[in-house]
């Protein structure tokens, strides 16, 4: 228990063997070929010099995506992830979420530690979480929103070790298998900030009524999760979460809502 | 207050919005008493440059008063007289903390957005598009400043507006274009474009010790004022083949340095302009790179090509085996203006630098419409416009 680490927590949720992933990006890949072209094709007989350029554009970066699985503009392959479900995959959904990724924040491995380990601060930049309530020894009660009502469990912290590494794991007989991690590794030299790398895993439990994540969470759950990581970054480097919400515009005509002035 | 707004490609409408407030610690609220229309503005104007909607306040060079500071502004208070950059910046990031204020991690709200688009996102710009953060800009009576903890030049009294507006965008443009030649002494540099950031390229260059600055352009105006006021020697490049004319002018070496500062809505009459226009027109392409064609050709073995010209897509057919044989150095990327805020205005206080000779057309914010459509069809001799809000 004592040795307890990010491996032993990576074996108990050990992945399921990989699917036949091939197929899928072959099948996205053709489409985005076919649909590129198609675009390709309308922006040459559109009319309005903007829209024409859209078009094609875009019909030109989803051709070169198509052929080469790469976006034309950032390099960047398409990300697989196995187990969310997704139409056009014939294989056997997991139906579990797994999201790892890694960023550098210039704050010191102490202050990031720190903010991450009041649990129940989490949800200020954890936007998918609504609240999470330390209940004391190590053990927490999160709740998460959800598309189709919130989803609630309960926790219990299983590696801890300070300024470097925190790990906690969904108590069993809960309603959703979650484990999470993080790392604290600073840069060297001095001010090159420190590397944070997250793991976060939501797995439906085995038995009973099996819900996939994709549905408990809505679509879109990595990007959102992405976001609330960003979100922390520009907490801890900037102090604010930069916005436009609420800021004026014209309305080129239209009526303005609310009779506002 | 009164704002200029964009609904539409060639839509420039003056329109009464809500005044801005604060909404986050790190904000100010300035008003504006002078601000300038960008050439870039005119990419926006023309409906060029996508994610932008109805109703979008333009304008990112400005200057004014502030009139209220959020919690967290410790630095500023109402009636300091501010010129703000046109990069929004947060001040704490890697990035910014290495100078590198225009790529800075935290100021852009639609990170995302860009990121898929171009695989990373820089900072945010005042009135530039939701691509670039959608910031209501300063073409307007008020506007909201964020990280004005960090932005913000505090400006004395003894200097006019117009003596330092340009601080905003277009003078640090002209001289981190000019920085990144590595100018030394002896040096000839030539500079495509001049509009106002190939002449303030220009006199940057002379400042930092060229020997000999050659412009080149095509409309007369244009070289007329890179040749009285910022004392150019001008190519017409309708009227002389520009590479030629070059290397007759730099003893058969070349230009150690080559300034680009057209971009990519480069015109040209040349079988490649032509190219590039016609891979345009069928949306092969989707900028055209006449200027940065010439000036990797024309310049000499080990010099540098600096790029403060706008790109935003692809390019095609770049001469990359000649950049690569000559062993070229290139310098490009938006102004980190920040970094020379200080060392700018000194300069202008010190009497060493005047950015306002560019300025060749003036008018009242509800003046906007017609005079974007001035800028645009270069009419009038139009060089540069500035905008005074009313008093």
């Amino acid at each position: 228990m004592a040795q307890t680490t990010l491996e032993h927590l990576e074996s108990i949720h050990r992945p399921a063997a990989k699917p036949a992933e091939t197929q899928q990006p072959n099948i996205e890949r053709a489409v985005a070929v076919a649909g590129g072209g198609s675009l390709i094709a309308l922006g040459l007989l559109g009319r309005s010099g903007w829209s024409r350029l859209t078009l094609a554009v875009a019909g030109l970066a989803l051709t070169y995506r198509g052929l080469t699985g790469r976006s034309l503009l950032s390099g960047r392959k398409e990300t697989k992830h196995y187990g969310t479900s997704h139409a056009a995959s014939k294989m056997k959904a997991r139906r579990g979420f797994r999201f790892e990724t890694a960023m550098t924040i210039q704050r010191s491995p102490e202050e990031l530690f720190r903010a991450w380990r009041d649990l129940e601060n989490l949800p200020v930049f954890l936007e998918h979480l609504h609240s999470v309530r330390d209940t004391g020894v190590g053990k927490s009660h999160w709740i998460a929103h959800g598309p189709v009502g919130n989803v609630e469990w309960d926790a219990e912290i299983i590696s801890e070790r300070p300024n470097e590494l925190l790990a906690w794991q969904s108590l069993p007989g809960s309603t959703l298998d979650t484990a999470g991690s993080v790392r604290f590794d600073e840069l060297f030299p001095k001010d090159r900030g420190t590397v944070v790398r997250i793991l976060l895993q939501y797995d439906p439990p085995g038995g009973g009524i099996v819900e996939s994540v994709a549905r408990l969470f809505g679509s879109g759950f990595e990007h959102s999760v992405r976001e609330d990581l960003r979100r922390f970054k520009q907490i801890m480097e900037a102090g604010e979460v930069p916005t436009t919400a609420g800021q004026p515009s014209g309305m080129c005509g239209k009526k303005r809502k609310g009779g506002a002035s | 207050m009164k704002a200029v707004c964009w609904c539409g490609a060639k839509d420039i409408r003056v329109e009464t919005v809500p005044d801005p407030k604060i909404i986050n610690p790190r904000d100010a609220i300035v008003r504006v008493t002078t601000t300038a229309i960008c050439g870039s503005d005119l990419h926006l104007y023309g409906g060029n440059i996508p994610t932008m909607q109805a109703g979008d306040i333009l304008g990112h060079e400005f200057m004014g008063e502030v009139v209220d500071v959020g919690k967290r502004v410790t630095n500023l208070k109402r009636g300091d007289r501010v010129v703000v950059p046109f990069t929004i910046a947060c001040g704490n990031c890697f990035f910014c903390r290495n100078e590198l204020w225009s790529l800075c991690d935290n100021s852009n709200p639609n990170a995302s957005m860009a990121e898929t688009v171009y695989g990373y996102s820089g900072s945010a710009l005042f009135g530039y598009s939701h691509l670039f953060g959608g910031y209501a800009g300063g073409q307007a009576e008020y506007v909201r400043v964020p990280f004005a903890d960090v932005g913000p030049i505090k400006v004395p009294d003894g200097l006019a507006d117009e003596q330092v507006l340009f601080l905003s965008d277009i003078l640090p443009t002209g001289y981190m274009a000019a920085e990144n030649c590595q100018i030394r002494p002896g040096d000839t540099v030539a500079v495509w474009g001049c509009g106002p950031v190939g002449q303030l390229s220009i006199v940057s260059a002379y400042l930092l010790g060229a020997e000999k600055v050659i412009a080149i352009d095509r409309i007369p105006e244009r070289l007329r004022m890179a040749a009285t006021k910022a004392k150019a020697v001008t190519l017409d490049y309708n009227e002389v083949d520009v590479t030629e004319a070059l290397r007759e002018l730099t003893g058969g070496r070349g230009p150690d340095a080559c300034i680009d500062a057209v971009g990519m809505e480069a015109h040209g009459t040349s079988i490649d302009a032509r190219y590039d226009q016609f891979k345009q027109s069928l949306y092969l392409a989707t900028d055209r790179l006449h200027a940065l064609r010439q000036a990797i050709q024309a310049c000499r073995k080990g010099g540098t090509v600096s790029i403060p010209g706008v790109y935003a897509g692809v390019l095609d057919k770049v001469p990359f085996g000649a950049a690569f044989g000559k062993g070229l150095k290139m310098a490009m990327g938006q102004t980190h203006v920040h970094r020379y805020l200080r060392p700018l205005l000194e300069r202008i206080q010190s009497g060493q630098l005047d950015s306002s000779f560019v300025i060749t057309h003036r008018g009242r914010l509800e003046d906007a419409p017609n005079l974007y459509r001035t800028f645009r069809e270069k009419k009038d001799e139009c060089i540069k416009v500035v905008l005074k809000p009313a008093a």
